[in-house]
């Protein structure tokens, strides 16, 4: 290199890259976890439109900005847009999936508790995107 | 040397002229004019987010517009020509040729952005940075859309010329006697950003051309409804946009490297770890368009395929912070106006990095993308790396085209001011982020946590637009009335070393 000796130089190359393999061993290893949808979950259609969400349950049960489930069952969510592209949002659960005209989505989570999470739209998609939000009310099983 | 004829020609005889130095100072105004007209916007944003509900801008269409145009104009019309402006005027002499290589081509390549700006600024569209489809094919309302693709169109035109310009600069004409090896590692910074637009480019002017022709009903490649998918514009916009932000942020590290050395009057500690880093980030940076789409449905193999691509490009841009710290390790640093705003932009640059690697790790992503964290980081680099060393170099540069002394204590409470106001904005808007406060919002539920950081951020806002204020009055004040400068030895660091470009300014 440029005359005087570069190890300074090397040894940190050598420690950001192994800090780099290791983010993306453990991203790989997590992701790869969680995208392994439980055979169990049951299938909620998540419609997008400008500008709110519409839930479609498996016993054809419709909701419109608010979604019931039980907590402790599985869900898989099939993201679906009518119009332009959306990205529905539970952050508390770390729920986020694009919806786009012509395409399923999927995504799953599990509630662990009994309580309310806001839902909203994360995608830019117009003039209501802001107040493009809903409630998630995760309830006790009925049965 | 100075850059510029110290006697005062009319303005059309600039204007009309085609040499580097003229052209140089085209941009330069052109750049610092949208500067303040896109900041301008940005305080708007942060004015009407200070607390929910509707503060000063009347509805969200005006909003989405707002941010539109603020983020087009600092992008497009601030940060790239702004490196224009210093690459006109340092390339040519770094390489010690008489001009640019194709002066005619470099006055056209100037005169497309002043119409294209027009066209922005005059539709105001609404449709966000990258005017996704469909919303950008069926409900964005025209003419401002199609006023804004043209515009575009306009300025992408611009910089492929000027980058050719460059690359045949540095390549063809640099003097004989110099090897390629020799010329300043801000010559190398251009010459990769060169390179980069103009793989990179291409893909996006033919998306928008594609976008244009969706839009006016005759075709529909990016319209589901006609059996086109939105998808293909992401992809071919991002693999222009990923590179792209290297091309905004390698002419910003290249302006580092020349403050860096001679205010640490010690040479760079590695020359060529700098050009290693440069060369790698230009090809690395084509390896991970799609982080940016995680969130679109993509399979677990593509997602971990750009993941990859993502970190591969790391640990280039953390040589380039390794580079300046053991320059300035020992130096006999002289803290002046540009060298506090080249470490600074230093120290953020770090930061920005940190958060982006966050970005990278999928599941991470997942909380991140597309709230106000996204936002943050890439303003940790838009504006404190990239609007942080382009400014310290405009006070570098200052004495040489004017050939008086800008005022210096208003150039240091110019920069802790910003420092301060960048700090509070976008550390925050992580935060806020990571809260899930979602991007592009024009209003929002009035939860606690997102009240205080919105306020945060305002305030930080505020400091910044002030600063800047105090910035302007400093730099018109100074171009006329500034104490005469020593041409030679501006900043008193002394020694010849200093300034290794002995360039004789060709007459004109
Ligand atoms: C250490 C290097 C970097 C890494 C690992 C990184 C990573 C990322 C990732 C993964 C995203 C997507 C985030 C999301 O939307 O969820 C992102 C967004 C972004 N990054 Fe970086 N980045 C880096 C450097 C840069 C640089 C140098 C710039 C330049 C100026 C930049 C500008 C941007 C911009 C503009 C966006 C967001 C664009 C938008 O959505 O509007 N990044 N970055
Ligand atoms: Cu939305
Ligand atoms: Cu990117």
């Amino acid at each position: 290199m440029s005359g005087h000796s570069n190890w300074p130089e090397w040894i940190y190359v050598g420690v950001v890259i192994a800090l780099m393999v290791w983010v993306g061993a453990e991203a790989w290893e997590t992701e790869r976890l969680i995208e392994h949808v439980p055979e169990d979950a049951k299938t909620i259609i998540v419609t997008g439109q400008q500008w709110f969400w519409t839930f479609e349950h498996e016993d054809g049960t419709k909701e419109i900005g608010e979604l019931h489930v039980e907590v402790g069952k599985a869900y898989k969510f099939e993201v679906i847009s009518k119009d332009v592209n959306h990205s529905f949002n539970i952050h508390d659960y770390v729920v986020l999936m694009d919806a786009i005209p012509g395409r399923v989505n999927t995504v799953w989570f599990a509630p662990d508790k009994v309580g309310e999470h806001d839902i909203q739209c994360r995608e830019y998609c117009g003039l209501i995107h802001y107040n493009m939000r809903g409630t998630l009310y995760v309830t006790e099983p009925l049965s | 040397m100075t850059l510029e004829l110290a006697k005062p020609r009319p303005i059309w005889q600039i204007m009309f002229s085609t040499h580097h130095t003229d052209v140089g100072l085209l941009y330069l105004i052109t750049s610092l004019t949208f500067l303040f007209l896109g900041g301008s916007l940005a305080l708007g944003i942060r004015a009407e987010l200070f607390y929910p509900g509707s503060q000063i801008i009347a509805d969200s269409m005006t909003f989405n517009r707002i941010f539109t145009v603020h983020g087009t104009t600092l992008i497009f019309l601030f940060i790239i020509p702004f490196a224009s402006a210093v690459g006109n005027y340092y390339v040519p002499i770094m390489v010690r040729y008489k001009d640019m290589a194709y002066p005619k081509l470099n006055a056209i390549a100037f005169w497309m952005i002043p119409p294209a700006g027009v066209l922005i600024w005059l539709g105001f569209a609404d449709f966000t940075w990258y005017a996704t489809p469909p919303y950008s094919i069926i409900s964005a309302p025209g003419p401002a859309a199609d006023m804004w693709i043209f515009g575009l169109k306009i300025l992408g035109i611009s910089s492929v010329l000027g980058a050719l310009n460059f690359v045949v600069t540095i390549l063809k004409c640099k003097h004989p006697d110099m090897s390629i090896g020799q010329i300043p590692l801000m010559a190398w910074a251009f010459l990769s950003s060169s390179l980069i637009i103009i793989v990179a480019i291409p893909t996006f002017a033919a998306a928008l051309l594609m976008l244009l022709t969706d839009r006016l009903g005759v075709s529909g490649f990016f319209n589901p409804a006609m059996g086109g998918d939105p998808i293909a514009y992401a992809h071919l916009f991002w693999f222009t946009f990923h590179p792209e932000v290297y091309v905004l942020v390698i002419p910003a590290i290249g302006m580092m490297y020349e403050i860096i050395p001679r205010f640490s009057r010690k040479p760079i500690y590695s020359y060529n770890s700098g050009v290693f880093a440069f060369v790698m980030l230009s090809i690395v940076g084509f390896s991970s368009w799609a982080h940016h789409m995680y969130a679109t449905g993509m399979s677990f193999t593509e997602k971990t395929v750009f993941m990859v691509g993502t970190l591969a490009a790391v640990p280039a841009s953390a040589m380039h912070v390794f580079n300046f710290v053991a320059t300035m390790w020992n130096g006999r640093i002289r803290f002046a106006t540009p060298m506090m705003w080249a470490v600074g932009g230093i120290a953020l640059f770090f930061s920005a990095g940190a958060g982006g690697v966050v970005n990278s790790a999928m599941p991470l992503d997942f909380t991140t993308h597309d709230t106000y964290w996204v936002v943050g980081h890439f303003h940790l680099f838009v504006m404190g790396t990239i609007a942080f060393g382009s400014i310290g170099y405009l006070y570098y540069m200052f004495p040489y085209v004017t050939g008086r002394m800008y005022n210096e204590t208003l150039g240091k409470i110019h920069f802790v001011m910003s420092f301060i106001g960048t700090v509070l904005v976008f550390f925050t808007q992580h935060i806020l982020g990571l809260y899930g406060m979602p991007r592009r919002i024009y209003d929002y539920p009035p939860i606690p946590e997102w009240i205080a950081m919105n306020q945060i951020a305002s305030v930080g806002a505020m400091i910044i637009g002030i600063s800047m204020v105090i910035f302007l009055a400093n730099m018109i004040h100074s171009s006329g009335k500034g104490k005469p400068a020593d041409t030679d030895d501006p900043f008193g660091l002394g020694g010849k070393y200093y300034y290794p470009f002995e360039a004789k300014n060709p007459s004109h």
